[in-house]
């Protein structure tokens, strides 16, 4: 079953310095349960292409469905959950309280939203750290907590913005091998930016690789990894073969002209 | 928290303000003192002279423990009912200004979420806003105090309402500051739960522009009293510290204004130091780490 489909999609932006294309002619199916890494430099639109589906940024052409509907509706719908590059949970909000804030909104009862609240707290290893303030935790357990407020209501679809971006190496090491876990067991289908190739191949079921000016895809790469993965696949020939693969495909897309 | 030694360089300063006070007044009330010498053909030696200067019934300047005493007697030694203790003035116009400060606040608050609700309003009456800043408050209190009497309101109200008018303008510019104050990604992610506007005001919003309004508040409470003080003045100064002022003026009773000024200062301080308790409970409440609201 297709969860997005996007057809010629394009996006320009009108600036002051003429027209940007951020997305032109983007062709992309992403199936329910897949995990789909977005890999590209700065300017590709791949975090463009990410608030498309999340309808914080209207198409300028061709069409995009989210289950099947437009992304206004799927918003409404409540559709997915969004993982921004930073934490941003409310700083006068406990961590609870911010996970507990997306289930206020949706009217939730009392009872379920502590429930969910003390679920998705277990799912992220943050229980017992319910009660801190966002301030006392460490910047990896903040962005945690930040996915567990995403998991809270429970979408299909978790869509993620460089989550890991901002953080150091073993932190992102130790985060990608949880979200791997929290994939297989929830079963959601999830869409990844990222500027790195070995977190782009070591998470993904399917690697989308872009470039800039215009942004577009330059080629999908389908992972060839099982889907058991220890941190030392890393190491594995067949590993290193897709990050090549991603690495031509970076540098084909490339436009040295300067 | 308190800092350290705080107290050393505080004592230190008052004596230093309290000694040039004292020096000052030597040499403003002397004039007086050597024109009675004169007209009376005695010699005045300089201890006669500073004991004199500080002894004055109507000084130019008065010496601290005279504005002391007259706090002491206005305060104390009379019943807080009687029109010549300074309690009762004071509350007169404590009275006034929290009326005053109250409408104020929810006048800028409302406005401010006007403001930043609605395109229109923001274009239009922000403007008028700042205008209304740029008159005068000494111009425009009779007028206020004139026609509210015309249309039968006397007494309280019209005295509040000239500390709304000095008061809703710091609250309307903090707030909104402060409603504006979250980021684009905090706004995106309420757009990503679909939240009404009024989840993202209750839920985003408003707890974000806390920090702005209490540092409003502050300014307010004290501009508050300002406009509670000068809408006094028309009124023929019957009662509040406003009158004290007027009256005291009329009768050159430098004493009695000395008095008022400082139990206006003294009331100025506490309200906006409860602001600031306030402020830091609030804050606290709220979860911010402890040197942010120390």
């Amino acid at each position: 079953m297709t969860v997005i489909s996007a057809q010629n999609l394009s996006l320009t932006f009108k600036t002051n310095d003429g027209p940007v294309h951020a997305l032109k002619d983007v062709n992309l199916d992403v199936g329910k349960g897949e995990f789909v890494s977005f890999i590209g430099p700065s300017g590709c639109g791949k975090t463009t292409f990410l608030r498309v589906i999340a309808d914080l940024e209207q198409p300028t052409g061709g069409t995009i469905t989210v289950n099947g509907m437009t992304p206004h509706e799927a918003r409404m719908n409540r559709a997915y959950g969004y993982v921004f590059q930073a934490a941003s949970l409310l700083p006068w909000r406990t961590i609870e309280k911010n996970i507990e804030l997306p289930l206020e909104i949706m009217g939730f009862a009392k009872s379920e939203r502590e429930k969910r609240v003390k679920n998705t707290l277990e799912l992220v290893d943050l229980a017992g750290f319910g009660k801190k303030y966002p301030w006392q935790l460490s910047g990896g357990m903040q962005q945690r907590a930040s996915i567990a407020r995403a998991l809270a209501f429970d979408a299909d679809l978790l869509l993620m913005d460089e989550p890991f971006g901002a953080l150091d190496e073993i932190v992102r090491d130790h985060l990608n091998e949880q979200l791997l876990k929290l994939w297989k067991r929830t079963n959601k289908t999830i869409c990844f930016v990222t500027h790195s190739i070995p977190e782009a191949v070591y998470l993904s079921t399917k690697i989308v690789v872009m470039s800039p000016r215009p942004g577009r895809v330059t080629d999908i790469i389908e992972s060839t990894l099982p889907d058991e993965r220890p941190l030392d696949i890393r190491e594995t020939p067949e590993f290193l073969k897709i990050a090549h693969r991603v690495r031509e495909g970076l540098r084909a897309g490339h436009s040295y002209d300067d | 928290m308190k800092k350290k030694g705080k107290t050393i360089p505080v004592l230190t300063m008052i004596a230093l303000i309290v000694a040039i006070w004292y020096i000052g007044a030597i040499w403003l009330n002397a004039p007086a003192e050597y024109d009675r010498a004169l007209r009376s053909n005695t010699s005045l030696s300089f201890s006669e002279l500073v004991s004199n200067t500080m002894a004055q019934e109507r000084p130019v300047l008065p010496a601290p423990h005279q504005v002391a005493v007259e706090i002491w007697d206005t305060t104390v030694n009379k019943k807080i009912t009687s029109k010549r203790s300074l309690v009762y003035h004071a509350w007169i116009t404590l009275s006034a200004t929290l009326l005053g400060f109250i409408i104020g606040t929810v006048l800028g608050i409302l406005l401010a979420v006007g403001i930043t609700h609605n395109r229109a309003m923001d274009r239009s009456v922000m403007p008028w806003i700042i205008a209304s800043q740029t008159i005068p408050i000494l111009a425009i209190a009779p007028m206020i105090i004139v026609v509210l009497s015309a249309v039968g309101l006397t007494g309280l109200l019209p005295k509040a309402l000239i500390s709304t008018y000095l008061s809703f303008f710091p609250v309307v510019v903090g707030m909104v500051k402060g409603l504006r104050s979250p980021d684009n990604q905090q706004l995106d992610l309420m757009r990503t739960y679909s939240a009404s506007s009024s989840d993202t005001f209750w839920k985003l919003r408003w707890p974000s522009s806390m920090p702005y309004l209490f540092t409003s508040l502050k300014v307010a409470v004290a501009i508050s009293l300002v406009g509670a003080i000068v809408g006094e003045l028309p009124t023929g100064a019957v009662a509040g510290l406003g009158a004290r002022l007027l009256a005291g003026s009329y009768y050159g009773q430098t004493i009695q204004i000395w008095s008022a000024l400082f139990a206006a200062a003294f009331l100025a301080a506490i309200l906006v130091m409860i602001v600031g308790i306030a402020h830091a409970q609030v804050l606290k409440r709220m979860g911010q780490k402890p040197e942010e609201y120390a």
